[in-house]
């Protein structure tokens, strides 16, 4: 990899490394805990998401866990320790606060179980590929709570009211076919192949205008926020700002010119 | 775990598994389906197990279930039967079906209901020329199970799928061969021995590849081509990737016999 390449140092929970020019794969690597999420792995997610922000040379992240398990809720000893008090000023929230503003884009390959608070983080994803044998489910309400981390609210965005409502009042879990079927994930390969597909899905998108992929993803993002009429505002607002950029140039030209563009990011 | 209703065996990278209550024709209990489910588990954590037979004790391969062994008291309330095939039948078919190793059932006697229907989810079937298959659920107010409705119109076709299911006639090993039913029908005596050698043969074979090739043709039977040509291009990918594939191309050009390992 070039030195434009810097590496990156991910933690004691996560592995951070290039997959590829301009894309950086994140690797959830706790397995003895099968991933769960305690606040340590939320912390090191947030900073390399934080860095790679600031890193030009990133353009697309994949986001991935382990082979058997993507990740499995989060952590049920630091839940235990937790009083109605100390919930309240947990820095959680924080945390899966700056992990939702990451403004680049994100594709998630998931193998294995995708649960609780693991199937929250993967639904943080723009973009979510599954492996033929990945088992999503919100299992909380076994444990006499309810997802902490937008678990009712982006698997309702997902999947519609009924099928939301049965992973979330049952606890039960839904296998990756169902998963493409009802909306949650794009594709399903066989396991093996996951990581590579997502990888070549971000290397795609790594290889297209890095201001346009920022600003398509943040409009999308919004018609979940704002109705249609705000939606469409905000939508034709970032699609002038577009015209200002040195990419939206290269690309008209480049398209004119029938050769392949070369975007800068700006 | 001891096993009382079923022999258990690993030798030579062939996990042989013979149902053990010949004086009950190796009927189905839930005993069975529990250790069953146990063997299973432990063929699919041991690397060095590259092939599955299954086959019968005595005179029949399997009666089905032991219709005694779910018996409803009088004043009961009726039985469930659906979720006794959840955990018994049901996860049986779906473990051999998706087994990563090919599976060979040796059929040396009767095989009715679930006994019959078992025998249909593994990957290759002999049968002793004296055996039969017998799908017997009609004459006591059932329906085929075990994947039956399912494998049955597949391998025969809907007409003799739908008539079996309906009379419940027994089918001839012979029969069955012609008809597609099984692989092959053989002589009584040389059922175990040539069973034996077929799994001896794929215990030498490339595993993960033959996995592959089981995957895609069960997949076969609910995708569409064009699902089917990716699910190729998917597969084959990870089969380019093993080394027993890198092990069949430079035996292949060495002009030697490949040794596979099973990776």
């Amino acid at each position: 990899m070039s030195a434009a390449y810097e590496a990156f140092a991910g933690g004691e929970d996560i592995l951070a490394a290039w997959a590829r020019p301009h894309v950086l794969q994140i690797t959830l690597n706790r397995p003895k805990a099968r991933n769960a999420l305690r606040t340590q792995t939320l912390r090191e997610l947030a900073e390399v998401l934080r860095l790679a922000t600031a890193d030009d040379a990133v353009r697309c992240v994949v986001l991935t866990g382990g082979p058997t398990v993507f990740a499995a809720g989060a952590d049920i000893t630091e839940l235990a320790a937790h009083t109605a008090t100390s919930i309240l000023t947990d820095d959680r929230p924080r945390l899966w606060e700056s992990i939702r503003r990451f403004p680049k884009p994100m594709v998630a390959a998931i193998n294995g179980f995708s649960l609780g608070g693991g199937n929250e983080l993967a639904m943080h994803a723009d973009i979510l590929i599954a492996g033929d044998t990945a088992q999503f489910g919100q299992p909380e309400v076994n444990l006499g709570i309810i997802p902490g981390a937008g678990g009712t609210q982006r698997l309702t965005l997902a999947l519609g009211k009924s099928n939301a409502m049965l992973l979330n009042l049952t606890g039960g879990f839904m296998d990756a076919r169902t998963a493409l079927a009802q909306g949650l994930v794009s594709e399903v390969v066989p396991a093996p192949l996951t990581i590579e597909r997502a990888v070549a899905i971000a290397a795609t998108i790594a290889a297209k205008p890095p201001l346009a992929v920022r600003m398509a993803k943040e409009a999308v993002l919004k018609s979940f926020e704002v109705g249609l009429e705000q939606g469409l505002h905000a939508e034709r607002r970032a699609f002038c700002q577009l015209f200002a950029t040195a990419d939206k140039q290269e690309g008209v030209n480049a398209f004119l010119e029938k050769r392949k563009p070369d975007f800068q990011g700006r | 775990m001891t096993y009382e209703t079923i022999l258990f065996d690993v030798a030579e990278g062939v996990a042989t598994i013979t149902l053990n209550r010949p004086d009950k024709l190796n009927s189905f209990t839930a005993k069975m389906h529990e250790e069953l489910a146990d063997a299973l588990k432990r063929i699919q954590k041991d690397a060095s197990v590259r092939c599955l037979l299954l086959t019968g004790s005595g005179r029949g391969f399997c009666a089905g279930q032991d219709l005694g062994d779910r018996v409803v008291q009088p004043g009961d309330e009726p039985l469930n039967i659906g979720a006794y095939l959840e955990v018994g039948y049901n996860r049986l078919v779906r473990t051999i079906t998706s087994l990563e190793m090919p599976v060979i059932c040796a059929v040396n006697g009767v095989a009715a209901g679930a006994g019959a229907n078992l025998a249909f989810a593994c990957d290759i079937v002999l049968a002793a020329k004296s055996a039969s298959f017998i799908q017997a659920f009609c004459k006591i107010g059932l329906i085929p199970d075990s994947g039956g409705t399912w494998t049955l119109p597949r391998l025969v076709g809907q007409s003799r799928a739908m008539a079996l299911a309906l009379l419940g006639d027994k089918v001839p090993a012979e029969q069955a061969a012609q008809w597609g039913m099984i692989w092959k029908a053989v002589d009584d005596d040389a059922l175990m021995t040539e069973a034996g050698a077929m799994a001896a043969h794929f215990a030498t074979q490339p595993t993960k590849g033959l996995a592959l090739i089981k995957q895609a043709i069960r997949a076969s039977s609910t995708n569409t081509l064009d699902q089917q040509l990716d699910l190729e291009r998917d597969l084959q990918t990870i089969a380019g990737r093993t080394d027993d594939y890198r092990e069949g191309v430079a035996a292949f050009m060495d002009k030697r016999k490949p040794n596979f390992q099973g990776k």
